[in-house]
């Protein structure tokens, strides 16, 4: 199963595809970013929010990546991998000649150290479970052995992984960026302002930081791929209110908001003709839940779940939020493969709800906690459902909280019976269905601090999704797939969740920033991505 | 003097010591956990122990206090959870920007709060007055939110006078500061009026006037002298208040301040920065009412500096 493919190959895959570029691309210029956080860390192995993720991605180059404006593997800073028959061997040969910022050229070693940091608990990486099936992983983690097994330099091209277990979402895991490629002297040299410092070889550089203020990215000369960035420089502005940046973006002082449009602030501009080519509109790999702790009362009894299912009125919940989102009826939101398009859900239907209640022995309902994050427009959802469950009896009761409240409720055994999932959780960290099982629905996460926060574990269904991502090989993906979406129809008889609605981006730009509208909403790269986007000819 | 400022800042040192005491405590109670917050989505509880353990989490609350205290001592806060960059490093590059709108925004307060104050004084209970009281009142019940996007939209994005937001310029202050000080304006004419309506009716001022002084030389020399006090005090209290409390005029305008920094760390339980800030906003509150109470004396020489042992 040897696969090989170049970035010729890319690029005219690129084209042929329906987003084939609308303008010729012009090389050059600088455009203004606005945010409305500081930039926290660069550091590749720390970074894990909405304003570095695409950042870090365009600073550091990964053995794989995705297709720009898609969710399609393929290699990167690797020009061609092979896979072993059982699916336990990856051998990863690397492009020649490319050079970290700092000038010196990528070599194999720089794979293994770069994999190494990112596990090794001193670093503090949230990143380090994406790496579990590598072997020797746990002695290395536990601090038993100096380096991990798994990862060997065959030579300074070539860098092989053995993993302990057949794992379909590893090349996934090595397009993360948890997995990008760090030079060890620059690391050494930094300490822990790494983030602050960082040395890569994306097709960005790092020119300038004024803490609180901005940041300005210049575009790596050197860069792997040819005419590749597109952008000459692009300066961050941090701690803008979103509101402010859409103002700033309306006079032609900012070329990308990238916190979306604020509420306040949505019909209008939506609504304006002259907006009209500015505002792009594209789905994520999101899911807006509610979840019922399978662990407490009533919610171990499955009528009562399912009741709260059609008791809930979704399409008013999108209505709320203006629109910006779509309803959703399984876990899995619909651009994620493994989607069942048939899949019906449980119907709006507040009179069978009340007599599912009554088969559960609860015609008189029953009084609960609904835990949600305090930002806007959380809240308001929240009392919409509370509304809802009302008119089947059952009185909620709305914490609203600070977001690392809610997740530590959630994460706690017996404590929070309802949890809305707006603002905290879930956007996929790669785009593959495996992602929205094990953290949050299966019996791994639903574990004290875990994100499995209605603390569903079904061991069947635990046992068939290892099968499915032991299903290592590329050529039975639609088998894999297949065995997913089973899972998640599966998931939905058990009803531990309220899956409400998939949220849909918003992308407002300035007239004279140009590129495919996929680039604007690339799935992967979230919110855009900085690499293909540039400026328009006029 | 000397021996009343070794007094009061002995007194503030203390001060300091509870203020971070009762933070610690208050963020050690907090059921949010940092360890948890680091290891993001993924981890594994193995991992959040191991992250737990790094930043000394897992030891009990007297070491931790002993030890974040003693570090304290040395002028060390210790490093950002979140950023993992020195919290020194990170609040310096905040105080320049916050100096600076603090001082901008206390001259507009002072400037109109002080002149309508006056005026309003002059006539009470003329059109101007009531007029002058309403505004104030508007003034110090708008929202900081709508007045700064209010004037961005009129003269940044309408007029085009200055940028939308921003920092590095004076014309970058001149918004937010406008925000601040025509808020605050109202507090200070408010203040303004009755401190000086008290004084007017004084006998030493019908004495000036007897004496033939003219008029404006009665206003603004003998009585705002004398009425000019209580607004000292509350320029040394602002100047606190702005240190660390002007988190919504720092976001709409993109102002790189003290309060954004402290609304991002609180909400990434960013510990060693929330008591970073905490404690630089207890030693500005204290600073400036130290500088209110040093300067009293040069404008009013009844004031007598006492030694805090003595009172």
């Amino acid at each position: 199963m040897k696969r090989r493919a170049l970035f010729a190959a890319l690029l005219a895959a690129s084209l042929a595809s329906p987003f084939a570029l609308a303008q010729t691309p012009t090389q050059g210029g600088a455009i203004v970013v606005t945010y409305k956080d500081d930039i926290v860390t660069l550091d590749p192995a720390i970074g894990y929010d909405w304003v570095n993720w695409s950042m870090i991605k365009s600073l550091f180059s990964r053995l794989v990546d995705y297709k720009p404006g898609t969710a399609e593997l393929v290699p990167s800073l690797a020009e061609s991998y092979d896979i072993s028959k059982d699916g336990l061997t990856y051998t990863f040969k690397l492009r020649k000649g490319v050079k970290f910022h700092n000038g010196r050229e990528v070599v194999a070693q720089d794979v293994k150290y770069s994999v190494e940091r990112t596990i090794n608990p001193k670093t503090e990486s949230p990143g380090a479970g994406f790496f579990d099936s590598i072997a020797g992983v746990d002695a290395f983690k536990k601090g038993k052995a100096k380096e991990i097994k798994g990862i060997t330099v065959v030579d300074p091209s070539t860098v092989k992984f053995t993993l302990s277990r057949a794992d379909a979402t590893f090349l996934h895991a090595m397009a993360i960026n948890f997995a990008s490629i760090v030079p060890k002297e620059a690391v050494d040299a930094a300490g822990k302002d790494f983030g602050k410092k960082p040395v890569g070889s994306g097709a960005f550089m790092l020119a300038e930081w004024k803490l609180g203020q901005q940041l300005v990215f210049k575009r790596n000369p050197n860069y792997f791929l040819e005419g590749v960035p597109r952008l000459d420089q692009i300066t961050f502005q941090v701690g803008l209110e979103p509101m402010t940046a859409i103002l700033k973006l309306e006079k032609g002082e900012a070329d990308f908001a990238g916190d979306g449009i604020p509420p306040a602030k949505f019909l209008q501009v939506r609504n304006d003709p002259k907006f009209k080519d500015q505002i792009i509109e594209g789905g994520q790999l999101q899911t807006g839940y509610l979840t019922m702790n399978v662990q407490m009362k009533p919610f171990d009894k499955v009528e009562v779940r399912q009741a709260v299912n059609m008791a809930i009125d979704k399409q008013r919940i999108v209505k709320i939020i203006n629109n910006r989102a779509v309803p959703a009826n399984q876990p899995l939101p619909p651009t994620m493969p493994g989607y069942d398009k048939s899949y019906q859900g449980y119907p709006y239907d507040p009179a069978k709800a009340k007599e599912l209640l009554k088969q559960a022995g609860l015609e008189k309902g029953f009084k609960t906690t609904l835990y949600v994050y305090n930002v806007d427009p959380n809240p308001r959802i929240a009392q919409a459902i509370q509304e809802d469950l009302k008119k089947i009896g059952i009185e909620a009761q709305i914490k609203a909280l600070a977001q690392a409240n809610v997740i530590a409720a959630g994460g706690k055994p017996k404590t929070a019976p309802m949890v809305w999932s707006g603002g905290m959780a879930w956007i996929a960290d790669f785009p593959d269905p495996s992602n929205f099982y094990g953290p949050i629905l299966g019996c791994a996460g639903a574990v004290s601090g875990g994100w499995n926060w209605s603390w569903y574990c079904n061991k069947e269904l635990d046992e068939r999704a290892a099968k499915a991502d032991a299903l290592s090989d590329p050529s039975k993906s639609a088998e894999r797939f297949e065995m997913w979406r089973s899972i998640f129809v599966d998931i939905m008889k058990d009803a531990p969740w309220v899956p409400i609605f998939n949220e849909q981006r918003f992308i407002m730009h300035s007239k004279r920033l140009g590129g495919s509208e996929a680039y604007f909403v690339d799935p992967v790269r979230i919110p855009i991505n900085y690499d293909y986007i540039h400026l328009t000819a006029n | 003097m000397m021996r009343y400022l070794a007094g009061r800042l002995g007194q503030a040192a203390l001060l300091l010591v509870g203020v971070s005491f009762v933070t610690f405590v208050l963020l050690f109670i907090l059921p949010a956990d940092p360890a948890r917050q680091l290891a993001g989505r993924s981890a594994t509880p193995d991992t959040v122990e191991a992250i737990r353990a790094q930043l000394g989490l897992d030891r009990p609350f007297h070491e931790q206090y002993a030890r974040y205290l003693g570090n304290l001592l040395q002028g060390d806060l210790g490093r950002s959870y979140a950023q993992k960059t020195e919290v020194t490093e990170v609040i310096a590059a905040r105080i320049p920007p916050t100096l600076l709108l603090m001082a901008g925004a206390i001259v507009v307060e002072l400037a109109i709060g002080i002149t309508l104050g006056v005026l309003a004084a002059r006539r009470p209970g003329s059109r101007f007055d009531h007029g002058a009281m309403i505004l104030s009142f508007v003034g110090v019940s708008t929202p900081q939110f709508v007045a700064g996007i209010l004037l961005l939209y009129v003269f940044s994005v309408q007029l085009d006078w200055f940028p939308v937001g921003g920092y590095g310029t004076w014309k970058h202050l001149v918004l937010p500061a406008l925000t601040l000080g025509i808020l605050g304006a109202g507090w200070y004419s408010r203040m303004t009026r009755s401190a000086m309506l008290d004084v007017l009716a004084r006998d030493f001022v019908r004495t000036a006037r007897a004496k033939g002084v003219s008029e404006w030389r009665v206003v603004l020399v003998h009585a705002l002298r004398n009425a000019v006090l209580p607004i000292i005090a509350m320029i040394g209290i602002d100047i606190g208040l702005f240190v660390s409390g002007a988190v919504i005029v720092e976001s709409v305008f993109g102002w790189p301040g003290v309060g954004q920094l402290a609304w991002q760390a609180i909400q990434q339980v960013d510990i060693p920065i929330i008591m970073g800030v905490t404690l630089v906003a207890a030693v500005a509150i204290i600073l400036g009412n130290l500088l209110a109470d040093l300067v009293a004396p040069f404008v009013d020489p009844r004031v007598r500096l006492q030694s805090p042992t003595h009172r």
